[in-house]
């Protein structure tokens, strides 16, 4: 309650860091150690934050933006046109199936028609945060219900320009004349007239696609000839603060802006610079979201009213949650993974704050049902994340994976024996060298410029995400005799070869390590073939030096082999043994232990001479030893 | 003057004090071609179309290399195998090499009182050498009889100077 900032600052980190940590202890996702630690330092348990809670939602949803954009980075371009389907028509069934609904339960319990129908507006839009901190945290993104869901959410995110745009056509006129405090009408679209609203929309889209290919990806190309690390935080939050203030002055969803920003630089050669950059931005902000959504939760309302609060609260997370699970069914999405959107999706969302304040701006809602409604936004938004863990933990394991696999038949024409993942300098050399031996692996690859190109030159290549098992499918997998993973992002390496191992464990497979660490952790899931790009390339460098100071290269040739055995042999030994507690965090000091661990053993080792086969010398010892022994 | 092409053969030349000292005295003689196999193919992978050059543009050609289980070392072997073709050295077309002079340069741990039907080994350095010899003379080349430095165990320092030298002076006369 006091001023100063850092002493907010303080408690906020604070409660996050306990909150957070406990709820992980627990195998919580971090959402609810966030919302935890907001009830906790909120106005009613520790009071150490109070009316300002708004004011750090505002802020806060930033994280919201950032994510969008994040996640907008990941999503090709074609990706991206290859769900439009998925998007209008899951999205537009659960906005619609959601609205109709929750429109009658709150009319049938006695809100006026245009209130209830604001607040079914409210209640069709679920939490991108929320979901999407959650399903990102799981990795869930690649999945069926990911999609779904991220699908789902960037429709709302597109429909909630059309609410705001609808609800002050039910403002009550009478009341409006006396309304002077028009906030949210603040930005240009509403100065404008209609016509001009949808050429400004659609200027705005064209001026963020147009400026990521000839402003932005020009910019980072300077910005990184300079070298200066800062520069490059910089511009990435420029760009995001920007597309951001650009969609709110032409009232656009900035989270909407900042997607389709990051679609547009997801092909350019600055994708993961920009990802690495603004990961802990993202983090962190989402965090003070959660926790300012867990302090804006009114208590007193809810004691005033429990049960109308409670009812509604059960109502609202039904609705929605029966609304998904049809939607789920009418996609034909298997049992587990409707399950996971159903409950995933279920709370009402932060556009429930922006829809609702503004609602009540034009007088259209009381401001007891205003603060009844942001309760029920706040607790839903708290709940999910518990509903989640019990489906998971509870109704899941019962059902997961029964239904049968029923698939459309793949496009992918020829299949092979081999199937070569990741198309880059590493994988490359290996279906160069394959190739000239006759075996032409199917190749898959996440690079469509690359794809294309190599297609050009005669190459097999499909383009593709390979941790869906759908396209590892098409691409032959279960004909397939050895699937090489060659691609330079250990976790989605591990994804890929769990998945397979699991599926079609026939398969044999040959993986890519980028290092002993991320081998480790590759030999402890139980993988046979790996190998580590920097195991032979290193030595090779080295047997060379030494090749320089004098030594011979055969004796050198046939250490560095021995080498390789040795410190083979020391991986699976070391990587058996038990780890030193899992903390991640420290992932660079543990790599340093392990380097001393490592130098340690070598040192034992000593100066090793495998061999002494025509040594003349050591021959000449013995001989020499001899004759002293019996002089003859 | 002939022109002398040394293929020296020898897994751990880096041990060898005899053959250091004997390599020594030869390597950088004019008009002599000193190549150390083991160095120039580590992975026994030989470049044959160079080596049939080289052996076209020399006269003598020597095969330098330690004794060992009665033969030579395998990348020798292996160069045998690999340069000397069929119908290039050998053959009803094989005369790539015909009289060029051909021999053998031999270090031997054990003294040459070993190699004799009394010794412990039963045989001559001659009769261990037959393989090359017939080598040689399949690819109509003059096979010379061998140089030999013998009990390199117990040789002193002086004592290889002096097969150095020896060494040496054989590689002028050929040169003749």
């Amino acid at each position: 309650m006091t001023g100063s900032i850092l002493f907010d600052a303080i408690v906020f980190l604070l409660g996050a860091i306990i909150c957070v940590s406990i709820a992980k202890r627990f195998g919580l996702s971090s959402v609810i150690g966030y919302l935890m630690a907001g009830v906790l330092i909120g106005p009613y348990v520790l009071g150490f934050i109070g009316e300002e809670g708004e004011d750090i939602l505002h802020f806060a949803e930033f994280g919201v933006v950032v994510m969008l954009f994040l996640i907008g980075l990941e999503i090709e371009p074609k990706n991206f046109w290859n769900m439009r389907k998925t998007i209008a028509g899951m999205g537009g069934l659960q906005v619609a199936g959601t609205m109709v609904l929750s429109y009658f339960f709150f009319y049938l319990i006695g809100f006026e028609w245009k209130v209830a129908l604001v607040t079914s507006m409210a209640v069709a839009l679920s939490s991108t945060a929320i979901a999407m901190q959650t399903i990102k945290e799981k990795g869930l993104m690649e999945t069926t219900f990911g999609n779904s869901a991220f699908s789902i959410l960037l429709f709302q995110d597109i429909i909630v320009i059309f609410m705001l745009g609808a609800i002050p056509l039910l403002a009550n006129t009478d009341k409006e004349s006396t309304t002077t405090t028009h906030e949210a009408a603040g930005n240009l679209l509403d100065t404008l007239p209609m016509g001009y609203q949808t050429l400004a929309i659609i200027l705005s889209v064209v001026l963020i696609i147009g400026a990521g290919q000839y402003l932005i990806v020009p910019m980072l190309r300077k910005v990184a000839q300079t070298g200066v690390r800062e520069l490059l935080i910089a511009s990435a939050l420029l760009i995001v603060f920007s597309i951001s203030f650009l969609m709110e002055y032409v009232g656009l969803s900035p989270a909407l802006g900042a997607f389709l920003g990051g679609v547009v630089l997801s092909s350019s050669e600055y994708k993961h610079e920009l990802e690495s950059t603004l990961e802990p931005f993202k983090n962190l902000l989402l965090g003070l979201f959660f926790i300012a959504v867990g302090a804006s939760i009114n208590f007193v309302v809810i004691a005033k009213m429990p049960l109308t609060i409670g009812g509604i609260l059960i109502a609202v997370i039904l609705i929605k949650a029966l609304v998904l699970f049809i939607t789920g069914s009418v996609f034909k999405m298997k049992l587990d993974q409707k399950m996971l959107l159903t409950f995933s999706l279920a709370q009402i969302g932060e556009f429930a704050f922006v829809l609702l304040s503004f609602a009540f701006q034009l007088n259209i809602l009381e401001q007891e049902q205003m603060d009844i409604l942001l309760v029920i936004t706040a607790l839903t938004m708290s709940f999910t994340p518990i509903i989640s863990i019990i489906n998971e933990r509870l109704i899941l394991p019962r059902i997961g994976t029964k239904e049968s696999i029923k698939r459309p038949m793949d496009h992918i024409a020829k299949s092979q024996n081999v199937i070569l993942v990741g198309f880059g300098h590493f994988g490359s050399t290996v279906g160069r060298f394959l190739r000239s031996h006759g075996i032409e692996a199917t190749i898959l690859d996440q690079d469509s410029n690359r794809v294309d190109f190599l297609r050009k030159m005669g190459f097999e290549v499909y383009y593709g995400d390979a941790t869906r098992i759908d396209l590892l499918e098409s691409a032959g997998i279960a004909q397939a005799k050895i699937l090489i993973c060659a691609i330079d992002n250990p976790s989605i390496t591990q994804e890929i070869t769990k998945l397979v191992k699991e599926k079609y464990p026939h398969v044999e497979l040959m993986i890519r390590a980028q290092n002993r660490y991320d081998a480790y952790e590759l030999l402890n899931m139980g993988m046979e073939n790996i190998y580590r790009e920097s195991l032979d390339t290193s030595l090779s460098l080295a047997k060379d030096v030494l090749s320089k100071l004098g030594f011979r290269k055969y004796t050198l040739n046939q250490q560095v082999q021995n080498f390789i055995k040795y410190d083979e042999s020391s991986l699976r030994r070391l990587a058996a043994e038990p780890k030193q507690g899992d903390n991640y965090i420290f992932k660079a000091r543990k790599e340093l232990e392990e380097q001393e661990r490592l130098l340690n053993e070598d040192f034992k080792r000593g100066i090793v001479e495998y061999d002494n086969h025509w040594d003349s010398e050591s021959i000449r010892k013995v001989l020499e030893d001899q004759q002293k022994d019996n002089p003859s | 003057m002939k022109k002398v092409l040394v293929l020296f053969a020898h897994p751990k030349f880096e041990k060898s004090r005899a053959n250091l000292v004997l390599v020594n005295h030869i390597k950088d003689k004019e008009g002599v071609t000193f190549r150390d196999l083991y160095e120039e193919y580590p992975d026994f992978l030989i470049d044959v179309p160079f080596e049939k050059k080289l052996l076209e543009q020399h006269d003598v050609i020597i095969w330098h290399h330690p004794m060992y289980w009665y033969s030579c070392p395998p990348l020798l072997k292996q160069w045998i195998d690999m340069v000397l073709e069929f119908n290039w050295a050998y053959g009803p077309n094989g005369k790539a090499l015909s009289s060029k002079i051909c021999l053998n340069v031999i270090t031997t741990g054990g003294s040459k009182e070993l190699y004799c039907t009394q010794g412990i080994n039963s045989y001559t350095i001659t009769e261990f050498l037959r393989p090359f010899e017939q080598t040689a003379n399949l690819c109509l080349m003059n096979y010379n009889k061998p140089f030999t430095v013998m009990g390199t165990y117990k040789l002193t320092d002086v004592e290889l100077e002096v097969y150095g030298t020896q060494y040496s002076s054989l590689i002028d006369s050929l040169q003749q």
